[in-house]
């Protein structure tokens, strides 16, 4: 088995793990990206309408209000400290992105045009919608990613892609590297690092429609479970309120930004009677709910489970200039040219608000408290840090992605010189390899595909936008058998050459474990807050539940705790829109 | 629908041969939703695929002998016999699955990204409405390498940069920020690349993306002859 030895091992590809990288080896250290596709497949690529800066390009605007927006699209569960901290930082991002060559579409006089997103206002929430959305037309992802990908090749950057991270290794020090699949030759790779960064992205594939890519299976979050470290805030889900009906792709908020309506059967805004003040630019819980009750009540497109997304009073240059891959899309896909005909959408899985908890400094902590874990690190969608708390406002993802890849790559570069490499745990090594060895002695009872697929469904139908307890019960049921049926899955005779079977078989092992996790914090949740939404307990309860829920697993058993959220500046108030 | 899928395997025990699935279609699906059934039936076929809507590149191959992505192609719109090989120009691995590692070196060579010397602003650098409109179908690419994998002057000679890498070049050169023209012309003029493309098209024709790489060609040497 070959071993490499960086001083940084980076978990990931996506926007948080190359900036992570770029930062680090700005800094001059050995950095490798380890990655299970091509940097540029990475699922960063898909983000569309924007990344969030409190700029103040188009009318003024304060890092504050950004905060403030963050907190209460939050349904006060983020940590403050950390949101006020990303708000500001947020703005020199923004710039830093410029400065390293992201594309950024353009105001007359020159600087970094910014558009209109759900959630983001003006003056604390009392002023109009602020345009805080920077954007480039709207492939926000793709130009972050390719640029930051360049960067990191300009500052030698390693790159092992296709290389699929099977599993953590712990010493008892601290995180001494991880095990690696090598798709293509299907060999064995140990990594062996002073630092190890997860930034593996999010686990929306658990659900049947989702916007995101084939790979977000949350393999990340499932090795930190694995590794018997806590997650924090699982329960916490986000659907996209516009996903490409039937398909479930992105279309982008900023459809909505630049105007867009939504239209139920009878041709009604319907937003007017779920938020008059915001319609279609409340925050993403709220619209989904909309969309999904208007659904529930009969009032779908020909009685089917869609609304229509309306941009037909739009121009025909402002949807080319500013909208061009959502006009591709939807005349690829649906057929319909958006300046002539509504787009037909339904909420779909995007985004997971929990994660690795992790500190300010995307230091892992062990309790999901205070205890670092020395040498671990995680930033991006894995982690919680938590900015996005109980719902995530759009934009602020990409952002995140940016502003805590920096600091986790600042940081591993200020600790790198004093760090030292661990001795690789043996056992774990062992065990690794054995994991795989025994996918390939077993024969084929039960196929990925199958387990998958039940996954994916009960998950939509008892742990989606609407949950209720017995719902959530008979889902705690179905994993059961689910896990059972795992252990059947065999890929005897089957090349190891690019064996995408083995692939799935892995990444589905984390999405059985993160569905459980996700179930039982949803459980034991008995308030509705932001995305978590309990038929049985419709309301915020801010009395018990004004705080995070950290989820551990040590052998298949599931224990949960708590910890308060962090409040700083803005007590919980009603969250009208 | 009943779709009959003819796909060129290949594995290292196996070589390569043809095998043929019938497939019964929705009328919604793409060929990625096909390639995704027959995997579920067949879990030794191997091909790539992530973002499943046109962003990432991953699932580049080509059908019916046009090079094209596999998640964006509605197989409503194929005749009833659909013939799958991987993109063409490139060793296989497995299957669809083929090496597209010198599509990275050449791109690699291009240095694709920003140079600059003059240290930032505080806050962004101004570049106008204008010059940024001339990165229009040039910043889009996905890298899938359907345009390389097309273009038989890359076919006759591997060290030809190739459509992707130019067209990557070319984004830098008319970027109003960029601050290394000369570095850039340099490299340009040292690989066989722009000065050995026979115009031929076949890049245009197979991006995905309606973008267009000769014309990023023609664009560069005209800037190069210049002297600009």
């Amino acid at each position: 088995m070959v071993t490499h030895r960086h001083e940084i091992v980076i978990v990931g590809a996506g926007i948080a793990g190359l900036a992570a990288a770029l930062e680090a080896a700005m800094a001059g250290r050995d950095v490798a990206v380890v990655s299970k596709v091509f940097p540029t497949r990475s699922h960063s690529v898909a983000a569309q309408g924007g990344t969030a800066a409190a700029l103040g390009n188009m009318e003024p605007d304060r890092w504050e209000w950004h905060f403030y927006d963050t907190v209460k699209g939050s349904d006060f569960l983020g940590d403050q400290n950390a949101q006020a901290l990303f708000c500001q930082e947020a703005i020199d991002t923004a710039y830093f992105l410029e400065h390293i060559g992201v594309p950024f579409s353009r105001t007359e006089d020159g600087r970094i045009l910014q558009r209109y997103f759900g959630g983001h206002y003006s003056d604390f929430g009392q002023g109009p919608p602020v345009r805080r959305a920077c954007l480039a037309a709207d492939r926000i992802g793709h130009v972050m990613l390719h640029t930051l990908f360049g960067q990191c090749l300009r500052y030698k950057v390693h790159f092992y892609s296709e290389f699929l991270v099977t599993r953590l290794l712990m010493h008892e020090d601290g995180c001494a590297g991880v095990l690696a699949w090598e798709l293509v030759k299907g060999e064995f790779h140990l990594f062996q690092a002073k630092l190890t960064l997860l930034a593996t992205g999010g686990y929306a594939r658990l659900f049947q429609v989702s916007t995101n890519a084939a790979i977000n299976t949350g393999d990340g979050m499932g090795m930190v479970l694995e590794a018997g470290l806590p997650l924090e805030d699982m329960e916490f889900v986000q659907f996209h309120p516009t996903g490409l009906y039937p398909w479930g792709f992105l279309i982008s908020e900023g459809v909505r930004g630049e105007g867009g309506h939504l239209l139920n059967a009878d041709g009604e805004r319907f937003m007017q009677r779920y938020a008059p003040a915001k319609m279609e630019l409340a925050p993403r819980d709220v619209v989904s709910r909309a969309i999904q009750s208007e659904i529930n009540a009969g009032r779908g497109i020909d009685g089917k489970p869609y609304v229509y997304l309306d941009i037909t009073h739009l121009s025909e240059e402002v949807i080319k200039e500013k909208l061009p891959q959502i006009r591709e899309m939807a005349i690829k896909f649906a057929g319909i040219d958006p300046k002539k005909a509504p787009i037909p959408v339904a909420p779909s899985a995007h985004y997971s608000m929990g994660g690795i908890p992790v500190n300010v400094d995307c230091e892992v902590l062990a309790d999901g408290k205070k205890e670092v874990v020395p040498g671990l690190f995680a930033a991006g969608e894995c982690a919680c840090v938590s900015i996005h708390g109980a719902n995530r406002l759009g934009t602020n993802s990409t952002m995140e992605c940016a502003v805590f890849g920096r600091r986790a790559g600042k940081r591993m570069a200020k600790l790198a010189e004093k760090t030292r490499f661990l001795p690789l745990p043996e056992v774990q090594v062992k065990m690794g390899q054995e994991e795989i060895k025994a996918l390939f002695e077993r024969g084929p009872k039960v196929k990925v595909g199958e387990v998958r697929e039940k996954l994916q469904e009960s998950m939509t139908q008892n742990c989606g936008i609407l949950r209720g307890k017995s719902q959530l019960k008979r889902q705690l049921d179905i994993l059961q058998d689910l896990k059972s049926a795992y252990k059947n899955i065999g890929l005897k005779g089957l090349p190891v050459a690019y064996n995408l079977a083995l692939q799935e078989a892995l990444e589905l092992k984390h999405m059985l474990n993160l569905a459980e996790a996700i179930v039982r914090g949803a459980l034991a949740r008995t308030e509705s807050r932001g995305a978590h939404y309990r038929t049985d307990f419709p309301k915020r309860d801010d009395k018990n539940w004004l705080k995070h829920t950290l989820v551990f697993m040590q052998e298949e058993q599931y224990r949960l705790d708590y910890k308060p959220a962090v409040i700083t500046s803005f007590q919980p108030e009603e969250r009208r829109f | 629908m009943k779709r009959r899928f003819f796909i060129q395997r290949f594995s290292q025990e196996k070589g390569s041969y043809w095998q043929e699935y019938v497939i019964d279609c929705d009328p919604t699906w793409v060929v990625l939703d096909a390639l995704e059934a027959i995997h579920k039936q067949d879990p030794s076929l191997a091909y790539r695929r992530s973002c499943r809507h046109g962003i990432c590149g991953a699932c580049a191959i080509n059908i019916n002998g046009k090079n094209r992505l596999a998640c964006e192609t509605r197989v409503a719109n194929l005749p009833e016999k659909i013939r799958i090989k991987p993109l063409p120009g490139f060793p296989v691995i497995r299957d669809l699955v083929v090496d597209l590692n010198l599509l990275y070196q050449h791109i690699e060579t291009v240095k694709p990204y920003l140079i600059t010397q003059t240290p930032p602003p505080e806050k962004e650098r101004f570049q106008s409405p204008e010059d940024r409109k001339k990165l229009d179908g040039l910043y889009e690419c996905i890298l899938c390498g359907a345009c390389t994998s097309a273009c038989p002057t890359f076919w006759a000679n591997r060290n030809f940069l190739g459509p992707t890498a130019l067209l990557k070049a070319c984004l830098f050169f008319m970027d109003s920020r960029d601050e290394a023209k000369t570095d850039r012309k340099a490299i340009l003029n040292s690989h066989p690349g722009l000065w050995q493309c026979h115009s031929i098209f076949n890049c245009t024709e197979a991006c995905p993306k309606g973008l267009n790489p000769l014309r990023a060609i023609v664009m560069l040497r005209k800037k190069i002859l210049r002297g600009k």
